[in-house]
Order: C-alpha cells, then sequence, then structure tokens
C-alpha cells in the first residue's frame, strides 16, 4: 500500500517535470496559466499545450505495455514472456512498411490504423498457429507461433525495406518507438481499444492467480484455464496493438515493469498487477524526460532511453532480491 | 502407531455432509489421440473410505483419476457427483465437492504458506467479492489439521518436501471438500515423510470423514491404508476389492508381471508383498559360489 502511494506521488510528480521540462523549461506557474486561460499565446504556452498531450501519451502507454506484460507473464508462467512474443510488433511493423512502400501513406493518422490492422492479423495468426492440435492453445505451442510469425514477417519487412531508401529514413523513425507525435486526436479513437483491455486484464486476475499453479490444479480449484488465457490473450492484443499504433513498438517495458512489479510485492497477480499499473509510466515518463534532457535541444525516441535507463534499475533490484536470498 | 491429536472441525460441516458424499464413474473411457489409455472402468465411492489407484506406468490410472475430478473429458461413460452428472455441473460448483491435487503443481516464486493454501478458497470467490470469515477459518483449520499453522508466514521455497506436500494438501483441505483426489502424494518423499502425508490422510479421513482416492505406487503402502483398491492394467480394471482381495500373486503377476510372496504386514496386519528379483541374495550367492569353484 505505502509502495503503491509513493508510486503514484513520483508519478504525479514525473507527469509535472514532464510538461515544465524540454528544449525550453517552463515554469509550472506558466503550464496552469496555459490551461487555465486560453487566450494565452505565449511560446510557453503553446509549448506546455505540446507536452501534455506527450505526457498523457506516456503515462498510457506505460501502463498498457507494463498490464500487458504482466498478463503475458501470468497467462504463461514464463517471467521473461513479454507482448512481443504476440507477433504483434512485427505485424505492426511489417503492415506500415507495406503501407509505405506499395500505397504511399505518409500521415500518423493513417498509421495509427495500418499498425492496429497488422497487429490484429500478426496476433490472430499468432493463435491460430498456436491453438492447431487436439490439445488447442498450449503455452509452448504458442511461445513458439509467436516466434514463428515474428521471424517471418521481419524477414519480410528487411526484404521490402532494403532496396527503398527514402521508406527507410521515414520507416526508422517509427521503429523506434517515441511520443513525441502525441496528439489528442489521435489518442481518442485509440481509447476505448486500452479502456477495454484494461477492463479484461481486471477480470481475469483471479485466473492468472490460479494459473500460476499450474493448469491442472488451477482447474482442479474450479477456473476455466483456456477462457482465462484466451481472455488474456485478447487483452494483451488491444493494449499492445493500441500503444504500438500511437508511439510505435517500445520494447523492454512490457518485459521489465512486470518483473521488477513481481520483486517488489510478491507473487499475486492483483498486487503485481496494480505496480505495475504503477511503475510502467514511471519507467516511460522518467525516460522520455531523460531523453529530452540529455540531447537539448533535440530528443531521442523513448523507445532507445527506456532500456538504458531501466536495464541499470532492474539489475539493481535484482541483486538486492539475491543478495536478501543468500 | 499413535495417531496425533487433531483439533476438531471448528465448522462442524464435514461430517455432515459427507455422510451422503460419494463419487461413482460408469464406463468410464479416455482417449489420446488414437490411444485408449482408459477403457470402461467403474467405480463406486462413497461412506468416508479411502481409496487407492494401483497399476503399473502407463497403465492409466492417473487419466483414470483426472477424468474423476474432471480434468480430462473421457470420451465414454460419466462421472456422477453426488448424485449428479460431472460434467452438467459449473465447474466452481465442482470444487466446492470434490478437490483434487494433481502430481506436480508450481509453487509461484516466494508465495507464503498462508498465501498458498488460502488460493484453496478461490471457487468460493466471484469477482470482487472480499475474504470472509469462513475463509479465513476454512484456511486457518487446513493448517491447523496438516500441522502448518506454524509455517503460515514462512515462505513455500524454504519448505523439506514433506512441509511442501503437507502445504498442498492444506490448499486442498482449505477447498472444503467432502472428497479429495490425490496423484501420487507421496512420490518423491523419503520414507518418513511417506507415512506421515499417509497418516495425515488417514486422519482427515477417520475426523472428518472426508472420502479419499489416491494414485500410488507403493503397493504395500497402499494396502496398509486403503479401504479398497483397484488395480488397473492397458486401462481396464483388473480387480476391484479389499486389500486382502486386490493384493495377491496372480493379481501382481498380471497387473505389474512380477512375481511376489505375499506375507502379513506385522504392523497393521494387511497384506505386504516380498518380490522376487534375479539379484536377490539367493542366486547371488549361488553365482558367486560357481564362480569360487
Amino acid at each position: 500500500m505505502l509502495f503503491l502511494c509513493l508510486g503514484c506521488v513520483t508519478l504525479v510528480i514525473l507527469s509535472l517535470v514532464s510538461v515544465a521540462i524540454g528544449s525550453r523549461t517552463i515554469p509550472l506557474n506558466e503550464v496552469f496559466h496555459a490551461f487555465s486561460d486560453p487566450a494565452d499565446s505565449s511560446v510557453s504556452a503553446a509549448a506546455a499545450r505540446l507536452r501534455v498531450p506527450r505526457t498523457i501519451l506516456g503515462i498510457l502507454a506505460g501502463v498498457a505495455l507494463a498490464v500487458a506484460g504482466t498478463l503475458m507473464q501470468g497467462m504463461t508462467r514464463n517471467p521473461l514472456a513479454d507482448p512481443s512474443i504476440l507477433g504483434l510488433n512485427s505485424g505492426a511493423a511489417f503492415a506500415i512498411v507495406v503501407s509505405m512502400a506499395f500505397f504511399g501513406l505518409n500521415t500518423p493518422k493513417q498509421f495509427i490504423w495500418v499498425a492496429l490492422i497488422g497487429s490484429a492479423i500478426a496476433a490472430l495468426a499468432v493463435w491460430l498457429l498456436g491453438s492447431m492440435g487436439p490439445s488447442g492453445a498450449t503455452i509452448l505451442k504458442l511461445t513458439l507461433a509467436g516466434a514463428v510469425v515474428t521471424a517471418m514477417l521481419s524477414s519480410l519487412t528487411s526484404a521490402i525495406l532494403l532496396p527503398r531508401i527514402q521508406v527507410i529514413s521515414t520507416y526508422r523513425f517509427w521503429q523506434v518507438g517515441g511520443l513525441s507525435g502525441a496528439r489528442f486526436a489521435l489518442m481518442v479513437p485509440v481509447l476505448p481499444m486500452l479502456i477495454g483491455g484494461l477492463t479484461l486484464a481486471l477480470l481475469t486476475i483471479p485466473g492468472i492467480n490460479a494459473l500460476a499453479m499450474g493448469d491442472e490444479l488451477a482447474e482442479g480449484l474450479g477456473s476455466r484455464v483456456k477462457f482465462t488465457r484466451g481472455v488474456a490473450w485478447i487483452a494483451a492484443v488491444l493494449l499492445s496493438a493500441g500503444t504500438t499504433s500511437l508511439a510505435g513498438p517500445i520494447g523492454f517495458v512490457g518485459l521489465v515493469v512486470p518483473h521488477a512489479a513481481r520483486l517488489l510485492v510478491g507473487s499475486d497477480y492483483r498486487h503485481i498487477l496494480a505496480a505495475s499499473a504503477v511503475l510502467g509510466p514511471i519507467l516511460l515518463l522518467a525516460a522520455d524526460i531523460i531523453g529530452r534532457v540529455l540531447t537539448r535541444p533535440s530528443d531521442v525516441e523513448v523507445g532507445i532511453v527506456t532500456a538504458i535507463i531501466g536495464a541499470p534499475f532492474f539489475i539493481i533490484l535484482a541483486r538486492g532480491r539475491m543478495l536478501r536470498q543468500v | 502407531m499413535k495417531l496425533p491429536e487433531i483439533p476438531t472441525d471448528p465448522l462442524n460441516h464435514g461430517q455432515q455432509q459427507s455422510q451422503s458424499a460419494s463419487l461413482s464413474a460408469q464406463k468410464i473411457s479416455v482417449a489420446y489421440g488414437t490411444h485408449l489409455a482408459v477403457n470402461g472402468v467403474d467405480l463406486d465411492a462413497h461412506g468416508g473410505q479411502i481409496g487407492a489407484i494401483i497399476g503399473a506406468n502407463g497403465c492409466g490410472k492417473s487419466t483414470f483419476l483426472r477424468a474423476l475430478a474432471r480434468l480430462v473429458k473421457p470420451q465414454g461413460g460419466t462421472v456422477i457427483l453426488n448424485g449428479h452428472d460431472i460434467a452438467k455441473l459449473p465447474t466452481k460448483r465442482v470444487a466446492t465437492q470434490l478437490g483434487i491435487l494433481p502430481q506436480s503443481p508450481i509453487a509461484p516464486d516466494g508465495i507464503t504458506v498462508f498465501d498458498l493454501v488460502s488460493r484453496g478458497r478461490y471457487p468460493y470467490h466471484r469477482f470482487g467479492s472480499h475474504w470472509s470469515r469462513q475463509d479465513q477459518d476454512a484456511v486457518e483449520h487446513a493448517l491447523e489439521v496438516t500441522h502448518m499453522s506454524d509455517f503460515a508466514d514462512r515462505s513455500v521455497d524454504q519448505l523439506s518436501g514433506g512441509q511442501r506436500q503437507r502445504a498442498w494438501i492444506a490448499l486442498t483441505l482449505a477447498q472444503d471438500t467432502d472428497i479429495v483426489l490425490l496423484d501420487e502424494p507421496t512420490t518423491y518423499l523419503d520414507v518418513a515423510y511417506q507415512l506421515e502425508v499417509l497418516d495425515l490422510l488417514a486422519d482427515l479421513n477417520a475426523i472428518d470423514g472426508i472420502i479419499i482416492i489416491m494414485v500410488i505406487h507403493d503397493i504395500n503402502l497402499a494396502a496398509r491404508y486403503a479401504d479398497w483398491i483397484l488395480a488397473m492394467k492397458d486401462g481396464t480394471c483388473d480387480t476391484f476389492g479389499t486389500p486382502s482381495e486386490v493384493i495377491t500373486p496372480d493379481v501382481i503377476r498380471r497387473v505389474f508381471g512380477m512375481d511376489v510372496r505375499i506375507i502379513q504386514d506385522p504392523e497393521s496386519k494387511t497384506p505386504m508383498i516380498i518380490a522376487d528379483s534375479r539379484h536377490a541374495l539367493g542366486p547371488k550367492r549361488e553365482i558367486l559360489e560357481k564362480e569360487k569353484l
């Protein structure tokens, strides 16, 4: 409880800092003024109005990716699972590249829909491949199917990209993953997906807790294992597809945040989910702020920075726990 | 052997319900692909007895137990739990009447014994429902009868094999069912722990009247603890009866393909097998003596 409160306070502070800091630093009172007075047309006000959607996207993406990662690790009982084994990111990337190379699409709004369709198709392909055979969707088959679909789509993506220099230069910005393109108008259509994904995630948590003790014990306790896994899968797809369409493929958050949450709050997925939902946006916002400060006045995209600051933090956590165990 | 003292069921429902608790199977068949793992096996368990299912590896005994607990869907036959077809009952309702401890459950990393055992209350909860007085009582009772109360705050990783198995049994007991199925509850435990776990199950059976059905490898332990034994061979029932009816040289030769002598267990007066083997002391001595000549 204490941990959650601390996390929320940290998140609020980070959000304020995220709005205040950038290539141009805006004092907080001017930030408030920019929103309390719509007529304020100063440069600071304009910058603040750009950074607010960016910060909100950071929070949304952080929550969504961390929760999706928690679901993936819970439903597969594999602490190394993350949303990338769904095959979503490669599906979105492939769809984006195809749309750029063959259909000449180039606006962010178009990319959102292209990425959504691409990830949905890839996720569906992984699920169908992984549930073939008499025993239905098993952890092993789903993981293998995810790896196969990812490998195939990635090589197709490279094959299309390599001969097309111009496509590469546009694509590489999408591919890194970042919050800089955030606009409220772009977020609105994706919001229902994220809310739907979060709701389903909450509903599956008791089932995921039962699953953690093995499929058979869970079924013996009256949990419907296949149903839980299916719903968790859909929730993770909604959350990560929604995020990828808005911010590109941001790695690492979905893998490390649930892991860190588990180290901090123990093995109950109710607690892990809550902790992940707070830690995820903290990591993402912190990474985004650092990316903006490091190379002022330009940005380093958040997809790059998350791993750079997240990895050492994670190693410290894991080491602390190992030492305690000895 | 003196039984440890067990506190009686504080909720006092075990006895009353179990009078009528029953589990029966009619012509159960389970196929994996084209292979028929279980082929037309019947069973009728009621009235607070301990049952053991024995048989060679791959004879379908675990599969049959899983079918009894609706963990696998039989291709043919029905399982009747307290008068109802188990396949037609909501799975959570089944879980309030029948508990099963599978062979290798997984303890979530770092979980405490109390938290593990409290997960046995899953079938009594719907989304958002709160931990009730009854949940707390059931978990505390389960910890008490399994002698795990002192370990409640201990992490499951730190327990010995026997303690860990008792924690899993406590989880199954917290489910508060009149029927408990166990798949090889003594495997991987050393001899002292095997007896400890079986004594615990016998206590629960004697005091709370819980019907216990277990798959077990050790024929002598099955004979010692069970009221009835089902000997399976190639997916079918070879012999069903009391230990003295089932544990005979003929049945053991058919079911396990080995020659045995039967003596009386001096401790429990139940039948006990003494197996012949090629390198038992007699033949070995003969070989050695031949070599000397």
